[in-house]
């Protein structure tokens, strides 16, 4: 059965998260990757505001396909999560809860996600029209200059997704593939 | 002399980039379904059929299966016998993915330059491969290509005594440290000979084969059933949480060789494994 969770993510939410569970998330929620991870972190550094707030934050890593006339978004699956990496620690430390992405993350990541307390989703990568159809409103609020890299702020109603990295060190890549794995 | 308009290549050039990326190809289909089969991780089973629905929802919208639609790789025969009426083939070509991808609301995915960065907005320049052929027509392929599952490829220049074996490791290896990354199932490239680039060449053409077809050599049918067994003994399963179907397919084409060198690449298509072909 599905965990309902609401994003902007509580501090409550993340801790009763394990890897392996299977979440509806309903909320906001903001899209970055790799050049928005790279602006944002730089504005960090510079002390200057972020165009969202990152506390209790969730970013989900896409960069969706333009929306066809009378439609929010077009499609919006993940992409491949350890290119943020290098930026992710220093987000989490300043608020940021969840990220949604696909693909294994590095141990600096998973170090910082137990000191701050922060989870790591997987959505599936490649079904992506699948997943448009839970995003019901889609804002450009930054970056508008970077085209699909651009951050938006997403409305999401039952987004699916898998907990790949608890705050407890558990991990969904390892444990599923160490079950399946042959000689 | 056939004569074919330069307006027609650029229309059925953008037409393919938006079939390829919103209709997914039978046989992807069916491997998906045949995948149910022998999946054993329910997690795997449901990821199966999320990519089947998925499938479903892109072909009745047109909306692209994926968001990342793609470096337009385009394979071009020409005949000696066919020339383009009204401009320049490689322009034509250029205008009708330009076309495509702004007509079919695809993802502008290119950046002008590697380091500096700034995006294209119309995902030109395609990359074109084009050879000449005997007779008049012309057959255009275009293969939009993911950038998560071609971030794990490789090439790797072994030596003649590393032999079969030495091969079959390294593509075995190189699917394994992939892991969920190239969002599994995948449909693992081979190139084996050439030179360094023709070897990735070959790679990538091999991901054009259908599914489920048998190489015409029974030396290296055998090779990729062998291959096919091993990288689904890794475990990691579809989008990389455990099981069975890790890959769907693996493709070898092979070539002539230097006496000094064995190249081998590995160019790792992802499930959206999305080509369509015209003859005009
Ligand atoms: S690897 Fe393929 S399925 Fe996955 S996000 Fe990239 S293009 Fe889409």
């Amino acid at each position: 059965m599905a965990k309902k969770i609401t994003a902007p993510l509580t501090a409550e939410t993340v801790k009763d998260l394990r890897a392996g569970d299977s979440v509806l998330i309903s909320g906001t929620i903001y899209t970055g990757r790799d050049l928005a991870h790279k602006r944002l972190t730089d504005s960090l550094k510079a002390g200057e505001k972020l165009p969202f707030d990152l506390a209790g934050a969730v970013i989900y890593y896409v960069g969706p396909s333009p929306a066809k006339p009378g439609k929010v978004i077009g499609s919006a699956g993940p992409t491949t999560s350890y290119r943020m990496d290098a930026y992710s620690p220093l987000l989490m430390e300043k608020g940021l809860r969840g990220m949604v992405g696909k693909g294994n993350r590095t141990q600096p990541v998973l170090d910082a996600m137990k000191k701050h307390g922060a989870v790591y989703f997987a959505a599936v990568g490649g079904a992506a029209a699948l997943i448009a159809r839970t995003i019901k409103a889609a804002k450009v609020i930054a970056y508008d200059d970077l085209g699909p890299e651009a951050v938006r702020e997403l409305q999401v109603e039952d987004f699916p997704a898998i907990v790949i990295n608890d705050m407890y060190g558990g991990d969904l890549y390892e444990a599923g593939v160490a079950k399946y794995r042959k000689e | 002399m056939k004569e074919i308009q330069f307006e027609t290549i650029k229309d059925a050039v953008a037409k393919l980039c938006i079939d390829a990326n919103c209709l997914l190809g039978d046989d992807v289909v069916q491997a998906f379904k045949d995948g149910l089969k022998i999946e054993e991780s329910p997690a795997g089973k449901d990821i199966l059929n999320q990519l089947l629905d998925n499938e479903q929802i892109a072909r009745k919208e047109m909306m692209p299966i994926c968001q990342d639609t793609g470096w337009a790789v385009v394979w071009v025969e020409m005949g000696s016998g066919a020339r383009v009426q009204g401009g320049e083939l490689y322009d034509a070509i250029q205008q009708g993915v330009a076309k495509g991808y702004k007509d079919g609301y695809l993802r502008k995915s290119i950046v002008k330059d590697p380091l500096r960065r700034e995006n294209t907005k119309d995902n030109t320049p395609a990359i074109i491969y084009a050879d000449i052929v005997p007779g008049d027509g012309l057959e255009i392929t275009v293969q939009p290509k993911g950038g998560g599952s071609e971030n794990m490829s490789e090439v790797k220049m072994l030596s003649a005594s590393d032999g079969a074996e030495g091969i079959k490791k390294f593509v075995v290896d190189r699917v394994a440290r992939s892991k969920a990354n190239p969002c599994p199932p995948v449909i693992v490239g081979v190139g084996i000979g050439g030179t360094f680039e023709k070897c990735a060449m070959l790679a990538k053409h091999s991901l054009l084969r259908e599914i489920g077809s048998v190489h015409p050599d029974p030396f290296y049918a055998e090779m990729e059933k062998e291959l096919l067994e091993r990288v689904n003994k890794l475990g990691i399963g579809p989008q990389g949480l455990g099981g069975r179907v890790t890959a769907l397919a693996v493709f070898i084409e092979a070539f002539p060789c230097h006496i000094a060198t064995m190249p081998c690449a590995v160019n790792i298509n992802c499930h959206a494994a999305r080509h369509q072909s015209v003859t005009l």
